[in-house]
């Protein structure tokens, strides 16, 4: 039995079905992240789990216990919200032993945790200022130490990172994933930023209309994207798709596909899986870093081959260069290291990594091989 | 707020200061002048009036009409002075406006942050009844005050205003927790606080600003009140302003004015109390939540 199991669960306002029969079963020490659009039921599903919402259909169960009827603050959990939600009137010792408080837990004890947390975060010199008067990242960390202090079964994080500026957003991710290993806590994090999700999870659930769209490790939703969306929405600059036909010379499948000066490009897929989709319509997938100069190409990749294709923009970002060119009537982007020579107008050799291609159904964008 | 120079939006000459400035001195001379009038006739003796010197100093000071006002002076049929009265409009204010101020928040926590079906329509109905005009309420409130056997009593006075001030006291708190972010009673819940103790611990504490409007707003309105005072008390019931009244007015022997001077004055001194003490939370209450800062 897994330690929070969800099962079909779904969540209605009157006739409005915002979250859909859903299935996610979380080992102990794991961390979940939910990730989609603003709209996608992630933070629905979030608030469930918490209590602060009911469930309309369906289970959720921690530790083997059924939790719909119990109320949040018996289900032995902790939650870090968008806002910090730091109790304005209080120091922050007195905001982290609120919880333990109200558990009945003896002053002297509540004191050891707190004093115990704080030295863990950092935040002992802070113990006895206002929420006011804390920086917005002295506030995340105290916010943080309010759900540790309680030591509970399940973390729940509802987008705690996104108030604070670039900089520190990225420090405060580093801190959060040292303090899961070092911890060894569950953690369900709901974020709408596909990079947050991507560095922090031990696995994903990409949500979209409330459906989870696809439920994965990192890599296997970033290497073998579920559906279009996934594919679309995980990665930065997000996967080209583009269209292409599936043909078979030789024994061998390939993808075909127009080119902006009238030819056509070919690109022979990795493996025979595609073969027994002869002569179909499909919309390739390609990341921008398979897609490079022929030095750039991964030397592992047993499937690097080229397109002649005119560039059309060049980008340069500092570390890469991103290029633009035309694959069946679409843009798309490769990602060049940046001292490659290359000239806007000018035909160049582009090389594919077919390894990393997938290729979805127009119609249904699942993906088939 | 920011230096001087920076919030003057026009530039103005010495002369045109010096026009605005006698202008808002007079304007003040003239709305104090009957301050004066009251404490310099307050503390002179009778005969000092009668002979017509209402806007001179007092020649000969006493403190007897004070004196007299509060404790001797003939109040409808008995000597007792003012200060019963007193008495009875403390014991009407402070239980008043301190349940209709809590009640208000209360209320104003439950319409925001325990939203259930037609709660809008319950603060609706609220909002109306403060627009209900006293005369309207008058009989059936006797009614009612007489079975629940509060008819002529000060608790039922205090029960009078307490109705009449949940109305407003809701609309303050309604509106200021509307802006206090409903996560932290998220957060309290997962904490494990219930309804009653989020409502001690976390909202309330936090309310300090809307509660002094809240409580200069009741105040004032509930000791200045003379309508509920006259027809709900019974003599030894009534609050200060309607001992006051039957002080200034009565039809028997010399008029006073030394001593209803003093009367009226010591009417008015808590209101004014009131505003100097929590005066300056009065305009930052009010502003609370218009200007982030």
């Amino acid at each position: 039995m897994a330690f929070l199991d969800i099962k079909n669960v779904t969540k209605s306002y009157g006739s409005v079905k915002v979250l859909h029969e859903t299935d996610i079963s979380i080992e102990e020490g794991e961390f979940l992240v939910l990730v989609g659009p603003s709209g996608c039921g992630k933070s629905t599903l979030l608030n469930m789990i918490a209590g602060l919402e009911e469930v309309t259909s369906g289970e959720i169960a921690i530790r083997g216990a059924r939790m719909n009827e119990v109320r949040p603050s018996q289900r032995n959990i902790a939650m870090v919200f968008q806002s910090y939600a730091l109790y304005p009137n209080m120091n922050v010792a007195q905001n982290m032993s609120f919880g333990l408080e109200m558990h009945g837990m003896p002053k002297p004890e509540r004191e050891k945790a707190v004093a115990q947390v704080a030295d863990l975060l950092q935040i002992s010199p802070l113990l006895d200022r206002k929420p006011g008067q804390l920086s917005g990242g002295q506030r995340q960390r105290v916010a943080m130490g309010r759900a540790l202090v309680r030591d509970p079964d399940v973390f729940l994080f509802d987008e705690p990172l996104s108030n604070l500026d670039a900089k520190l957003r990225v420090d405060m991710r580093t801190e959060i994933k040292k303090l899961h290993h070092k911890l060894g806590t569950t953690i369900v994090y709901v974020t709408h930023d596909q990079i947050e999700a991507m560095t922090l999870s031990t696995r994903i659930a990409v949500m979209y209309g409330g459906y989870v769209q696809q439920l994965g490790t990192p890599g296997e939703i970033y290497d073998k994207p579920a559906n279009m969306f996934v594919a679309g929405f995980m990665g930065s600059p997000s996967m080209n798709l583009f269209p292409a036909k599936v043909a078979v010379e030789n024994g061998a499948p390939l993808a075909q596909f127009a080119l902006a000066d009238g030819g056509a490009g070919k690109l022979p897929f990795a493996g025979n899986g595609m073969a027994a989709h002869d002569g179909r319509e499909v919309v390739l997938g390609i990341r921008p870093e398979a897609i490079t100069d022929a030095d750039g190409a991964d030397r592992k990749s047993h499937a690097i081959h080229t397109v002649e294709a005119q560039v059309e923009v060049t980008e340069p970002a500092g570390s890469d260069t991103f290029v633009v060119a035309q694959f069946g009537d679409t843009e798309v982007t490769g990602r060049f290291r940046a001292d490659v020579d290359v000239k806007v107008g000018a035909r160049f050799p582009f090389a594919v990594n077919m390894e990393k291609a997938v290729a979805f159904d127009p119609e249904t964008e699942e993906r088939i091989g | 707020m920011a230096g001087g120079a920076a919030t003057q939006v026009i530039r103005t000459g010495h002369g045109t200061r010096f026009l605005i400035y006698t202008f808002l001195a007079i304007f003040c001379l003239y709305y104090l002048l009957p301050l004066y009038v009251m404490l310099t006739n307050s503390l002179k003796p009778l005969s000092e009036i009668q002979a017509g010197g209402m806007m001179a100093l007092p020649s000969d000071w006493t403190w007897a009409p004070w004196a007299s006002a509060w404790s001797t002076a003939q109040i409808g049929v008995q000597p007792t002075g003012l200060s019963p009265y007193f008495l009875n409009s403390i014991l009407m204010v402070v239980p008043a406006v301190a349940l209709s101020t809590v009640l208000g928040a209360l209320n104003g926590y439950v319409l925001t942050k325990w939203r259930f079906r037609f709660d809008t329509l319950v603060f609706g109905l609220l909002l109306f009844g403060c627009f209900i005009p006293f005369q309207m309420v008058l009989i059936p409130m006797a009614r009612i005050l007489g079975l629940m056997g509060l008819a002529g009593t000060v608790p039922g006075l205090v029960f009078v205003h307490l109705v009449y001030g949940i109305g407003f006291s809701t609309l303050y708190f309604r509106n200021y927790y509307a802006q206090f972010p409903t996560e932290l009673v998220r957060a309290a819940m997962i904490d494990g606080a219930g309804f009653f103790r989020i409502f001690w611990r976390i909202m309330l504490p936090s309310s300090g600003p809307i509660a002094v409007v809240c409580i200069i707003w009741q105040f004032t309105n509930i000791w200045n009140d003379f309508l509920f005072g006259a027809s709900f008390a019974d003599f030894d019931s009534q609050p200060m302003t309607v001992a006051l009244n039957n002080l200034v007015s009565s039809s028997t022997g010399v008029k006073e004015y030394n001593v209803h001077f003093a009367g009226a004055i010591m009417a008015a001194l808590p209101t004014l109390l009131v505003y100097v003490v929590a005066g300056r939370y009065f305009v930052r209450g009010l502003m609370a939540g218009s200007v982030k800062g």
